[in-house]
Formats: C-alpha cells, sequence, structure tokens
C-alpha cells in the first residue's frame, strides 16, 4: 500500500432547505480508487466543480468519504483518534495565502504546526530554520506577511507545513491567485521539496504547465477520475482533454495542429524545446 | 490610504525596555498606576513623576510620542479639571458670577490633572515599547492561573492575535470594496450624517460576508495544521524571565517602598 490509497471513495454534499430536509445530494467525488507511493509526484487536474478540492480534503482528514476508505499511510482517515497523526503526515495547503497565515511574523507562522504537535522549543527553531530555507525564504523570517508578494506567502504555507515533517503535502491550487512569476516560484520550490527532500506531492491544478513534471496525472471530472497516465500520455490525447474543458499547453497545441496537417511529430510534447528538437530533424 | 494606518503604536529602537518580558512591563505599569492613586502629597509626585522620567529615558522612545497619546485624552483630563475646580466645596478663593474656584478644588484638580496625565504617559510607555504580539503573549501567560476557573484564556489570546494579524487584510479589503463601489457610482463623502451611515451600509455587508468566508478558510488551514487548542502546545518564544527582568522587579519593588514612604512619613 502506497502513503495514500483510495479505494472506492464516494462523498456527498447534502442540500437542505431551511427547514433542515434533504433538498438534493451533490455527488462531489465518485468512486474514486488511487494509490499514490512514497516519493511521487502527483497532480490531480480538472476544471471548476470537478471534485478535485474535494477529494483533497480527504486526504487531510477534514473531509470523510461517504462510502469507501482512504488511507493515509496506512491509518484509515475515519478512524477519530487517527486524526492528527493523519493531518501530521499529510500536510495541506491552500489556495488563498492570506487565509492560511496565522503567524504575524514568518517564522511565528512556520513555528505554528510544530507547536500545536508539542515539539521542544529548540527543536522548534531548528525545524522553522530548515523549512525556510528548504523554499528560499529564511532571509524574510522576520518580516510581517502582509508585507510579502503572493509568492512569497504561498512559500511560507508550504514551509509551514514542512516544519511539521510531513511525508506528504497536499497543495489544493496552490498557484491559483498568484501572478506568473508567483507561480514560477512555487512551482520550483514543490518541485525542490520533492527532487530534494523526497517528499510525495500531490498537487491540485489546473494549469497544464504545472504538470509537466508530475511522475503521474489524474484528470478528474464530474467527480470521477476521467483520465490518468504520465503527462505525456494525457497530452497525447488533445481531443480528450479538450472535452473535458481543459487548455493543453501552447506548445502541445501547435504540435498536435502541425501534426494533424501532416508533419511527422511525436505525441505529447510538452516543452517548447521538444518541438524545436522534434521540428529540426 | 487605510494601509498606512499602524496598529497599537509601537516604536521600533533598541533599549533595555524593550527588552523585558511584556509580564514585566504589564505589572509594572500597573503597580506604577496604583501608586499613583495611594497617597495624595506633593512629594509623592515628585518621586513618581522622576521613576516615570528615567524609564522615559531608557527606553529610548522620543518624548513627543509619549505625548501624542495625551491628545487624545486631553477632552477628559480638561472636564475632569474644570469640574473639580468649579465644584468642589471649600474655602474660596476667588469668585466670579455664579462661579468660585476653592482652595481644596485647586489642589484637587491640579493633582488629577498630574496623575491623569502620568497615567497615560505610563501606560504609553508600556505600549511604545511593547509589540501587540508580544503584549498578548504576556497576558497569556500572566492570566493562566485563571485557567483553573474555565476562563479560556489561551483562546482569548490566540484570538487576539488572530484579530491583530487580520486587521491590516481587512482594511486592505475595505479599501479595495469601497473603490469598486465608488466606481460603480457610490457616494461615501457627502450628505448628512445619517446619509453617510446609509451609504456604508453596501461596504460592510461584503465586507462582513468575506471576514465569514476568511474565517471558515483559516479555521480549516488551523486545523490541517494541528491545532487544538492550547492543550499540549509548546511554545516558539516561550516568555522566561532573564537577569535584567528580575532586575527591574527589583527596581519597581524599590519605587514602591519609597512612594508608600514617603506618603506615610510625610
Amino acid at each position: 500500500m502506497g502513503i495514500i490509497k483510495a479505494d472506492d471513495v464516494t462523498f456527498e454534499y447534502i442540500r437542505r432547505d431551511e427547514e433542515g430536509n434533504v433538498e438534493g445530494i451533490t455527488t462531489a467525488v465518485d468512486h474514486v480508487s488511487l494509490d499514490i507511493k512514497k516519493g511521487q509526484f502527483i497532480a490531480i487536474l480538472g476544471h471548476n466543480g470537478s471534485g478535485k478540492s474535494t477529494l483533497a480534503k480527504h486526504m487531510n482528514a477534514i473531509l470523510y468519504p461517504t462510502e469507501g476508505t482512504l488511507w493515509v499511510d496506512g491509518m484509515d482517515t475515519k478512524a477519530e483518534e487517527h486524526v492528527w497523526d493523519i493531518r501530521q503526515r499529510a500536510g495541506m495547503v491552500f489556495q488563498n495565502p492570506d487565509n492560511q497565515i496565522i503567524g504575524q511574523v514568518v517564522e511565528e507562522d512556520v513555528g505554528f504546526g510544530p507547536e500545536n504537535m508539542g515539539i521542544p522549543t529548540k527543536e522548534i527553531w531548528e525545524r522553522v530554520e530548515e523549512s525556510l530555507r528548504a523554499v528560499g525564504m529564511y532571509e524574510f523570517r522576520k518580516h510581517s506577511p502582509n508585507k510579502l508578494s503572493g509568492g512569497q506567502k504561498q512559500r511560507v504555507s508550504i514551509a509551514g507545513v514542512l516544519a511539521m515533517h510531513p511525508q506528504c503535502i497536499v497543495l489544493d491550487e496552490p498557484t491559483a491567485m498568484l501572478d506568473p512569476n508567483g507561480r514560477k516560484e512555487v512551482i520550483r520550490a514543490i518541485r525542490g521539496l520533492n527532487d530534494v527532500e523526497g517528499i510525495t506531492v500531490i498537487l491540485i491544478t489546473h494549469y497544464m504547465e504545472e504538470i509537466i513534471y508530475a511522475d503521474k496525472v489524474f484528470v478528474m471530472d464530474q467527480g470521477a477520475i476521467a483520465m490518468e497516465g504520465t503527462p505525456r500520455e494525457i497530452f497525447s490525447q488533445v481531443e480528450k482533454l479538450k472535452s473535458l474543458r481543459l487548455d493543453v499547453p501552447q506548445v502541445t497545441m501547435l504540435a498536435y495542429e502541425l501534426k494533424k496537417k501532416g508533419m511527422n511529430l511525436p505525441d505529447g510534447i510538452l516543452i517548447t524545446k521538444e518541438l524545436i528538437d522534434a521540428l529540426r530533424i | 490610504m487605510l494601509r498606512d494606518i499602524t496598529l497599537g503604536q509601537y516604536y521600533q529602537t533598541e533599549s533595555v525596555v524593550h527588552k523585558l518580558d511584556p509580564r514585566v512591563k504589564l505589572g509594572g505599569t500597573l503597580l506604577y498606576i496604583i501608586s499613583l492613586f495611594l497617597f495624595e502629597n506633593i512629594w509623592g509626585y515628585l518621586v513618581a513623576g522622576l521613576f516615570l522620567a528615567l524609564v522615559v529615558k531608557l527606553s529610548k522612545v522620543p518624548f513627543r510620542f509619549m505625548v501624542r497619546g495625551m491628545k487624545t485624552i486631553v477632552f477628559l483630563l480638561l472636564i475632569t479639571v474644570v469640574f473639580n475646580l468649579f465644584l468642589t466645596p471649600g474655602e474660596v478663593l476667588i469668585s466670579f458670577w455664579k462661579l468660585k474656584i476653592t482652595k481644596e478644588g485647586l489642589w484637587i484638580a491640579i493633582s488629577m490633572a498630574i496623575r491623569l496625565s502620568m497615567l497615560i504617559i505610563g501606560s504609553s510607555v508600556m505600549t511604545l515599547t511593547t509589540t501587540p504580539n508580544n503584549l498578548t503573549d504576556g497576558m497569556e501567560k500572566m492570566m493562566s492561573p485563571l485557567k483553573v476557573f474555565k476562563v479560556p484564556v489561551h483562546e482569548v489570546a490566540m484570538m487576539m492575535s488572530i484579530a491583530l494579524r487580520f486587521i491590516p487584510i481587512l482594511l486592505e479589503e475595505t479599501d479595495k470594496i469601497m473603490k469598486a463601489q465608488i466606481a460603480r457610482g457610490a457616494d461615501f463623502e457627502s450628505g448628512n450624517l445619517l446619509k453617510r451611515a446609509k451609504a456604508l451600509v453596501p461596504l460592510l455587508v461584503p465586507l462582513f460576508i468575506s471576514a465569514f468566508r476568511r474565517a471558515n478558510d483559516l479555521a480549516m488551514a488551523m486545523e490541517a495544521r494541528c491545532y487544538r487548542g492550547g492543550e499540549g502546545r509548546t511554545k516558539m518564544k516561550p516568555l522566561v524571565y532573564k537577569r535584567e527582568d528580575k532586575l527591574a522587579y527589583l527596581v519597581i519593588a524599590g519605587y514602591l517602598v519609597v512612594k508608600i514612604a514617603i506618603g506615610i512619613v510625610l
């Protein structure tokens, strides 16, 4: 069993009217099964309302499956006694950087998680330093989070999760509110964690450019997994992605159109350099 | 425009007073305020004034910052002085029209003015030299014995520090909403008071909605980071008394002894 394993997970939102009668049931996650191995970089892709954020919240035991089971490091998320262990092992970074920074100074915010876990003071400081260095925010440790850019705030949030020494980090659209530069910064930090620290990363996003480094991609649609495979496998199915209302990166699109017009190009081109090389031959 | 507001009135500099434990400053200020109201004689005020001058000097905060705090209470101070001056019965010094200034009234007015100004300056020293965050920490630690009586000390302190963190964010948001409304023709500046208050409604509603949304997100983020109340929590920056703090307590105790001695002897 991998670090996160979902078996036939279904989650239903029950909408109620003012008297509390059931008005309708929305199935946000629909019989999802997946198995994520330690050290992998996983991307979960989907347009708005595809259920990807709901699925992410299951991995941190914020939500529990209505049906099916989800295990984090072998622990069932439904078991109440494991909740805190699960939250420590699978850290979570949310979309809005302002709404997840608790401290008034960068270093205090990073220390918040370890404080909650009851780590001794001296070790908290070591963890804070090491986490801030890992995301390249050590020079800003004394700053107020309000004065940082979006990308920097998001890196502080990542450091805050990192300081809890998780085995896996779930990032729920961490770049959705950032400008292109901030997005690059954050993605670089996330890749660093995966390559250097060997932490399992689950990146939830709707930006296609961010998933090209992933080991495995899941595409979600209407709560179910519609496609899964390596980025190359996913991107070679341009028509299907379009039918799921997802945009393909420009290069991939260009290669796809050229190929359709009869040029001899390989399937699923991901980066510009690849296309240039392919065209040179 | 709204972004320029700084919270509290912390004055950033390096000084002995800045480095003291917030508990020392909180306790010291409280004791100082009590000492001001203990005895009524000119020598006592002199000692209190000298002590205050010493602390102000040590804090390295320019004196005009202390006086700035006085501005807000000038009106209150004036009312107190005037009432005491004219309405205290006793030996009449000067009288004109229906008003009489009595000897007792004059003395009470002067001593009230001295007490109140020293009280304000004294507490300004505390707020100018302690960050709001530090102050919250100090209060939490000082109040922690109240936990026995089921007072949610940790929770209140946590709420205060979160409020402090979110004030600039909400101010910025107010600014944004205001501009968005102005762009669509809202008028916040003209009309009488009632009209202006009414104009604020379309500003407050979205602000409240967004504040609730933020609160919801923040609560989730805190839980995701294993927050489960004060129980079993350790501190990244625990408050520990250092040598200077103990020394400061001694100095405060010394001042109190002198002040009380003067009060009794004279």
